[in-house]
Order: structure tokens, then C-alpha cells, then sequence
């Protein structure tokens, strides 16, 4: 028998896969998205284990960066982290030198110093994480600057809308509420609108980042955003909805004088069980969190059964080991050969 | 100039799978108490022919599971994430002699890894490797108790199992020489 060539994708098959950092979801190609769902879901299996820790990234350190509260992205980078075996440090600003104002990038050289492999930063300011990733060789991981992008949640639903629905194209998604200081419904409009979905975002018009407002000309626009269809009325958005997603009214990031009351907005803008009504009957519910039950989400419906907001929570995890192994293959920084 | 052989055909495949089913039960005197625990993505293929042989021979399957290594290597750094792992799905293993299974064994690591892997999901009472093919090469104190076929190699060499549940056919070739990229 002369041999062929065989065809079977071997263990060396290259991935879709040229990130150093994980910044925004605008850079990613779909490939790329689909490298990150399918190595979740190999993530997810060994989440499960009754044993879940597995030595995949010893030897790797990953540091959590956090100038702004957070609850369940840091304990989610902590647990993705030690459940692959790696080293992980949490610093938050109320401990660390940030008082003293030690600057940003001087933190981040800091712990680039103490051999850290991979920072995972939260921030108030928008375009932190890009700044961070121009001043060290570490791969940063934006866990959300600002109103700009928070790339693992989006990622992390998308697995999830995914592993319920399957296929994403012609999926209606509606995003409900404080669209503009919302830094997961813009990367969650990337991510959404690669994979095929109908994108639709809802809220008053002063919740509306510019560009996407009623009337707007595209030269408004804050920043190139992906198409996806505005609507100002609730039920008309929520009509035909695969998946809803509420999204928390972030009073801290408001300037003031956009709502005239948290009573009026929760009349107009509450996800309800009533207006739930109009999506499809096999309709998906998700909230990113922390939520305000009783403003943009009706208490008795995040806890319905159309709620996978939980689930988002599970995945998150798997979500964040498949991007801290990904990011681990890295072969540029000195000191990896050794590990 | 590569030159390309085929050492072993289907043939020579079905009958070391069934020589390798025979010896595991003769040594185990019976199926009971066994569990096969392949490794992916060939080995995963063979620990099911293996348990299909001891089905004819015995008349009782034991149960079959499959295991992934990539997240338990230790030369992640030198051979490049492999970013599509495989499911891992293994039976209970708790107390039982477990044969893994794997195509080919080289250096080692890949079975020092996938005992490591083991260890999470239980004790088993013993642990005997069964493999297809027996290269040479060894970087670790590992040996096989039931090989195949025993290859002689030189480290440029390249040997190929196909599958036909993953490839469409049956058998082991070996590409001698550095393999262009």
C-alpha cells in the first residue's frame, strides 16, 4: 500500500487563534470566537469534574488588576485561574498603592516585574486595558473599561445564548435598557452581530449611546458601532425575541438629569413577565448582573424559568479558563520555554 | 527523499487488537472488574475495539471511557497550546483495573500525563497500558504491558496510525526521515 497523506486533523492543527491580549470583541474574526466557544466547552466539562483542577497552566501567573467593585468577574478570573493550576493574586485599589497614586501604567510595570503572565484589569476609565497593553509585554485581559467593552462577558453569552440555541444567525437578541454607559451591550453588539444574529437595543433615548439616538446622523457616532437595530419602545423590541437581555441601570456612571425618575424608567423600560409575552414562547432570559431587581428586571422573572442567568455565571468560568489557556500559548515572552 | 512503508495493514491490525483482548483476559482471568480507558483521539478508537474483541471472547463488555491530555502535559511550552482538546469521558474507575489504551507510545509524557488525568476521577486498583505501537524512544520509566507490534525507529521518523472510524481506513505507516512541514 503506497500511504496517502492522512487527513485526520491531528494535535497539531493550528486554531483560529493571534491574540496577545484580550482587549475588545471588534478584533475578532469569527474563527476566532468560534476557537474560544468550542475550548469553553472543554473547559465546562472539566468545571464539572468532581475534581476540577487540572495542571494545564502551572507554573502561569495571572494577576486581577481591579480599580472598580466587583464580585463575580474577579471570583470568576480567580476560580478559571486555579482550576487550570495557575498562580492567581487579586489587588483592588483599596489595598494597594493605588492610594499612594502610583500611576496605572507603573502597577502594571510592577507586576509585570514580579513575572506576572497575564493581568486582568478593571477600570473606570475607558481605553484603560489599551493603555495597560502598551506599556508591558504581559497579556492584558480588559474586564471592563468603563462604558467602552467587558470582551469576557460578551463571550461568555454568546456561549451561553449558543449552547441553548444553537446557531445564532437570523436570532433575534434584544438588549433592554442602559444601553449607553453599557460597556457589555457594545462588545455583546460585536460578538452578536459576527455570529449572525439580529441585534436589537432598546432603551430612552438619552440611555442611547450617540450615534444609535433617533434622528442621529452617522457622523454623531461616539465610535464605530456594528448595525443593529434601535428601538425606543419597549414591546415593540421585545416582539419576536429569542433571547432578552436586561441590562443594569448604571446610576454611578450617570451624569444626571438623563431619567426624570427610577419610577418612571422601571415603568416604561422593566423587563416583565406581561411584556415577556410577545417573545417567542421558548424565549431566553439573561441579565449580566449585579442586577437591580424591581428597576430593570422584574424580581419574579429573573428568577423565572426563562432565566439562564445563573448559567451565564457557570459558563463565565469555562469562558475565562478558555481564554487564560489560549492566552498561555504564547511562545514570545522570555521565560515561557522554561515553564 | 522520504520513504514511506506500511508495517501494518488491517489486517495486521484486527489481529494484534484481538491478540491484545485475549491477553487481557487471560492475565485478568475474565472481564470482570476491568474498564478500558482510551486515550484521544486513536487510542480513545482502539479501548473500544479492545472492548468489542472481549464482548465476542467473554460474552460481558466492560465499560469504555475515553481521556484527553492535553490540559495534564508537561511540554505545553515546547509543542504549542493545542487548542481543541477533546471531550473526556470516563467510566467509574474507582477499584478497578483499568487498561489504557493508547496508538502509539513514544517518549512517555503522553501516558505519564494521562495517568495524572486519571487520578481525578478515581483510584483504580491497577493501571496496565495496552498499545497499538511500540516505537522506542522512551524519555520516561514507562513501559507497555500488551503491545502490537514493536517498531524499531529513528526519532525523525514519523509514524502514522489511520483509523478508519477517523481516517476511513486502517493502518500504520511509518514516514522515514524529517517530514516537510
Amino acid at each position: 500500500m503506497t500511504a496517502e497523506t492522512p487527513t485526520r486533523p491531528r494535535n497539531t492543527q493550528p486554531a483560529a487563534w493571534r491574540h496577545t491580549d484580550i482587549l475588545d470583541l471588534d478584533d475578532f474574526d469569527v474563527d476566532e470566537i468560534e476557537t474560544v466557544l468550542t475550548l469553553a466547552d472543554r473547559m465546562r466539562e472539566v468545571l464539572d469534574r468532581r475534581i476540577a483542577r487540572v495542571p494545564a497552566l502551572r507554573g502561569y501567573t495571572v494577576v486581577n488588576l481591579f480599580y472598580e467593585p466587583s464580585t463575580r468577574t474577579r471570583a470568576s478570573f480567580e476560580l478559571a485561574g486555579k482550576v487550570l493550576g495557575a498562580d492567581v493574586i487579586t489587588i483592588t485599589t483599596a489595598t494597594s498603592s493605588v492610594v499612594k497614586g502610583e500611576s496605572l501604567i507603573d502597577t502594571v510595570r510592577t507586576m509585570r516585574a514580579m513575572r506576572a503572565d497575564a493581568i486582568v484589569m478593571r477600570h473606570s476609565m475607558a481605553g484603560a486595558a489599551y493603555l495597560a497593553a502598551e506599556h508591558t509585554d504581559a497579556s492584558i485581559i480588559n474586564a471592563g473599561d468603563g462604558s467602552h467593552a467587558h470582551p469576557t462577558q460578551a463571550l461568555l453569552d454568546l456561549y451561553t445564548i449558543r449552547k441553548r440555541v444553537g446557531d445564532l444567525r437570523g436570532k433575534r437578541v434584544v438588549m433592554v435598557g442602559d444601553i449607553a454607559h453599557s460597556r457589555v451591550a457594545r462588545s455583546d453588539m460585536w460578538g452578536l452581530t459576527a455570529l449572525g444574529a439580529e441585534v436589537v437595543v432598546c432603551g430612552p433615548p438619552t440611555l442611547l449611546p450617540r450615534g444609535l439616538r433617533p434622528g442621529d446622523r452617522p457622523s454623531h457616532a461616539e465610535s464605530a458601532l456594528p448595525p443593529v437595530i434601535i428601538e425606543t419602545e419597549i414591546d415593540r423590541a421585545i416582539e419576536g425575541a429569542d433571547v432578552v437581555m436586561a441590562l443594569r441601570l448604571q446610576s454611578e456612571r450617570q451624569q444626571g438629569g438623563l431619567l426624570p425618575s427610577l419610577h418612571e424608567y422601571s415603568q416604561f423600560y422593566q423587563v416583565t413577565a406581561e411584556r415577556l409575552k410577545r417573545a417567542k414562547p421558548h424565549h431566553l432570559l439573561m441579565h449580566p448582573g449585579p442586577k437591580n431587581e424591581g428597576v430593570e428586571i422584574a424580581a419574579t422573572v429573573a428568577s423565572g424559568s426563562a432565566s439562564i442567568i445563573e448559567e451565564q455565571v457557570t459558563n463565565g468560568v469555562a469562558v475565562r479558563m478558555a481564554l487564560l489557556y489560549l492566552l498561555s500559548g504564547r511562545t514570545d515572552l522570555p521565560g515561557e520555554e522554561t515553564r | 527523499m522520504n520513504s514511506t512503508g506500511t508495517v501494518l495493514d488491517a489486517d495486521g491490525i484486527r489481529r494484534a487488537v484481538r491478540r491484545i483482548a485475549h491477553e487481557i483476559v487471560e492475565s485478568n482471568q475474565g472481564a470482570g472488574g476491568l474498564a478500558l480507558v482510551g486515550i484521544q483521539r486513536g487510542g480513545a478508537v482502539l479501548a473500544r475495539r479492545i472492548a468489542d474483541q472481549i464482548e465476542a471472547i467473554e460474552g460481558a463488555r466492560p465499560p469504555v471511557g475515553s481521556l484527553d491530555v492535553t490540559l495534564y502535559r508537561d511540554d505545553l511550552a515546547h509543542r504549542g497550546i493545542q487548542p481543541q482538546p477533546q471531550p473526556s469521558e470516563l467510566p467509574d474507575i474507582e477499584g478497578k483495573i483499568v487498561v489504557l489504551v493508547d496508538d502509539v507510545l513514544m517518549t512517555g509524557r503522553t501516558v505519564r500525563a494521562a495517568l495524572d488525568g486519571m487520578n481525578d476521577f478515581g483510584r483504580p486498583r491497577a493501571v496496565r497500558l495496552a498499545v497499538l505501537v511500540d516505537r522506542g524512544h522512551r524519555e520516561l520509566p514507562i513501559r507497555a504491558d500488551l503491545v502490537g507490534k514493536n517498531i524499531p525507529t529513528s526519532a525523525h521518523d514519523d509514524v502514522r496510525v489511520m483509523l478508519e472510524e477517523l481516517d476511513g481506513s486502517d493502518g500504520v505507516i511509518v514516514v522515514s526521515g524529517r517530514v516537510p512541514a
